[in-house]
């Protein structure tokens, strides 16, 4: 049976919904190990321990060096684990620094992964999640990003003993690139939008106003989401875009309200499970790909059902 | 970004020459390959091409010495894409184009454009898109900062440059921060589509570009050989592709101001409530 190391470049007190399913893929694996780029406390490390992982690398980083400390972090658990395959989220971030150790060990890297079998066959999206697609390396170490809400979350009851190792990372000689500034983005209460089970989002049709789609997100505890449109004009934050150049989601259930369903759009959100178009236009290409959808205005539509929602749950 | 001139840059900016995504795109069941028959510049591509011409216009424009050379990898065709570029304001091309290359994975595309730079010879920035529109792996720039041992610069929202001090400058997100980070040329910048509007060339800008040249390179131009490539130097493989049922359109109804309660019956059965 091949040995999984998974990558986190942060881990909180709390992982995220996102780790903890690259935590449960590495539990199908023996003797799988986790290595952090960063401190890791006790209550992360029970969390941890739950998955049936038996070693932990952390490795604090000094100061704030953008990508050399993950680097060379992930470049000496790999070699110190001698695992067979590593695991890391699918953002921008990890998916660079996999690649980039793939390259300096001659491994191999595949992305948009949704399952990795024990054989080391990985399932991926291929086309925007138009085509489904298998791979595997043809030799090296495997590094695959894997998609969000891909796994389910499955801790094993007992907690194993987690052996914590220090790793002693040799600064790098002078980091390539300096971090100038740094701003923290407003927290939200919500869902993370890659991570939710239900996505909400507006386009150009909530002309400015995001409250419907808000209120109707909260009703079902969902996460907010925009077109590009509605994003460049500056109605809600780009991190909320979904699309081509923004997130991908695949949650149980997405609501698109007020968004023509361009095709750099539906890049972002046609593999989610159950689809429900709100849009005025008939003809809008949004209906192609929706499971339910009402030709009405959002402004009536939204509240309306964001009430009902309520009064049934009342 | 500063206005006066600086030493002559050399920017190389990848552009690839993808299947457009406005039309149904094809994996071949039997080659496992992509149909390719319809392709053109990859729309993210154009945020690179724009971003290269814009700098060196902050820089003293080309009268100044410096040069945009458009690169691409592909097929006979992908020189097209490299033309655009030319058209939206790139000074010069070059193809590499070897039968030798279908297949490639992002570790062997990587290792071709990286010898392609290096043949190239003294580039100061390498820029390109934020993702390819159909590989959709987003990790060719950093791949290539690994192997070209420059700054890797990538998914930039924003991009200012310094000229006296050869110091580049962009905004990213990163998990819950935006950080802004600088690094000193030499440097591989991606660039995002939030960070500039590509031109549309012009008339003038069109019969400009029938005067520049494309060189175009073989493998054996770039000293790297056929097995280092394509299948034989990809290390991963790919088993086989399968279309996903294309969705069906479901029932559409017309508010006539019940509509809201439509979707929560709808939601219930779904079991989604
Ligand atoms: C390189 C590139 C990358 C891109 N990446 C992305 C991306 O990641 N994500 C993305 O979303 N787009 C992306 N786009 C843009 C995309 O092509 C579309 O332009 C965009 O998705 C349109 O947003 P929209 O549907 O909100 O607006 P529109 O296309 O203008 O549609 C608005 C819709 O709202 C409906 N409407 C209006 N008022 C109401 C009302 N009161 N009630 C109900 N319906 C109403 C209208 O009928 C219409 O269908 C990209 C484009 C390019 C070129
Ligand atoms: N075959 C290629 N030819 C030219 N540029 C490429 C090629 N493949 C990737 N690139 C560049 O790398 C970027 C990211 O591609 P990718 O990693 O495939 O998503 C693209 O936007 C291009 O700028």
């Amino acid at each position: 049976m091949p040995s999984a190391l998974v990558f986190f470049n942060e881990l909180s007190d709390v992982p995220s919904k996102a780790q903890r399913e690259l935590l449960t893929l590495a539990s199908r694996f023996d003797q799988s190990t986790l290595a952090v780029a960063s401190e890791v406390s006790q209550d992360a490390q029970n969390v941890v321990a739950n998955y049936g992982l038996s070693k932990l690398f952390v490795a604090p980083s000094q100061g704030d060096v953008f990508v050399d400390h993950a680097l060379s972090v992930l470049e000496a658990s790999v070699k110190q684990s001698a695992a067979d395959v590593v695991l890391v989220a699918n953002d921008n971030f990890n998916r660079e620094v996999a690649a980039r150790i793939a390259v300096r060990l001659d491994g191999a890297v595949i992305t948009d992964a949704i399952d990795v079998a024990t054989d080391l066959v990985v399932t991926k999206d291929e086309l925007a999640g138009s085509y489904s697609a298998q791979a595997q390396s043809t030799g090296g170490t495997l590094f695959v990003s894997v998609k969000p809400n891909s796994i389910d979350d499955e801790p094993q009851s007992s907690g194993q003993q987690l052996e914590v190792q220090t790793l002693e990372i040799q600064s790098a000689t002078a980091a390539q690139v300096r971090v100038v500034a740094t701003e923290a983005k407003a927290v939200s209460d919500r869902p993370k939008l890659t991570e939710a089970r239900v996505v909400v989002a507006g386009g150009r049709g909530v002309n400015g106003d995001f409250g419907p789609v808000e209120d109707l997100a909260d009703a079902l505890a969902g996460a907010v989401g925009a077109s590009r449109a509605a994003t460049d004009a500056g109605w809600i934050t780009h991190d909320a875009q979904i699309g081509q150049t923004g997130v991908t989601v695949s949650p149980q259930l997405f609501i698109s309200a007020g968004i023509s369903g361009a095709i750099q759009q539906k890049a972002g959100m046609q593999t989610s499970k159950c689809i429900v178009a709100i849009n005025k236009d008939v003809d809008a290409p949004v209906f192609e790909i929706a499971d339910f959808g009402i030709v009405g205005d959002l402004s009536k539509v939204l509240p309306q059902a964001a009430e009902e929602i309520r009064r049934r749950q009342a | 970004m500063t206005e006066e001139t600086t030493a002559p840059l050399k920017i190389l900016v990848l552009v690839k020459h993808v299947p457009d995504v406005q039309f149904d795109r094809h994996i071949d069941s039997d080659t496992l390959r992509l149909d390719r028959s319809e392709s053109v510049l990859s729309e993210l591509d154009e945020y690179a091409v724009e971003a290269a011409v814009a700098l060196v216009e902050s820089q003293g424009g080309f009268a100044a010495g410096h040069e945009v050379i458009a690169a691409t990898m592909g097929g006979k065709s992908a020189s097209n894409s490299v033309k655009k570029a030319l058209q939206m304001g790139a000074s010069s091309g070059i193809h590499l184009n070897d039968d030798a290359l279908a297949g490639s994975d992002t570790v062997a595309t990587s290792k071709a454009l990286a010898a392609l730079i290096e043949h190239v010879g003294a580039v100061d920035l390498v820029v390109t898109g934020m993702s390819s529109t159909d590989a959709e792996t987003s990790v060719v720039p950093a791949q290539l900062a690994e192997r070209l041992n420059f700054a890797q610069l990538t998914h930039a929202l924003a991009i200012e440059f310094d000229g006296a001090s050869r110091e580049l400058t962009i905004r990213r997100d990163h998990a819950e921060r935006t950080l802004s980070m600088a690094a000193t040329l030499p440097a591989v910048l991606s660039v995002t589509d939030q960070a500039n509007e590509p031109r549309y060339p012009n008339f003038k800008a069109i019969m400009a570009a029938k005067k520049k040249s494309i060189t175009e390179v073989s493998l054996a131009d770039i000293s790297l050989s056929a097995a280092e490539v394509g299948t034989a130097g990809s290390r991963t493989s790919v088993l086989n592709a399968t279309a996903r049922p294309a969705r069906e359109a479901g029932t559409v109804i017309n508010d006539s101001g019940q509509a809201g309660i439509a979707l929560v019956d709808f939601l219930a059965e779904q079991k989604l409530i």
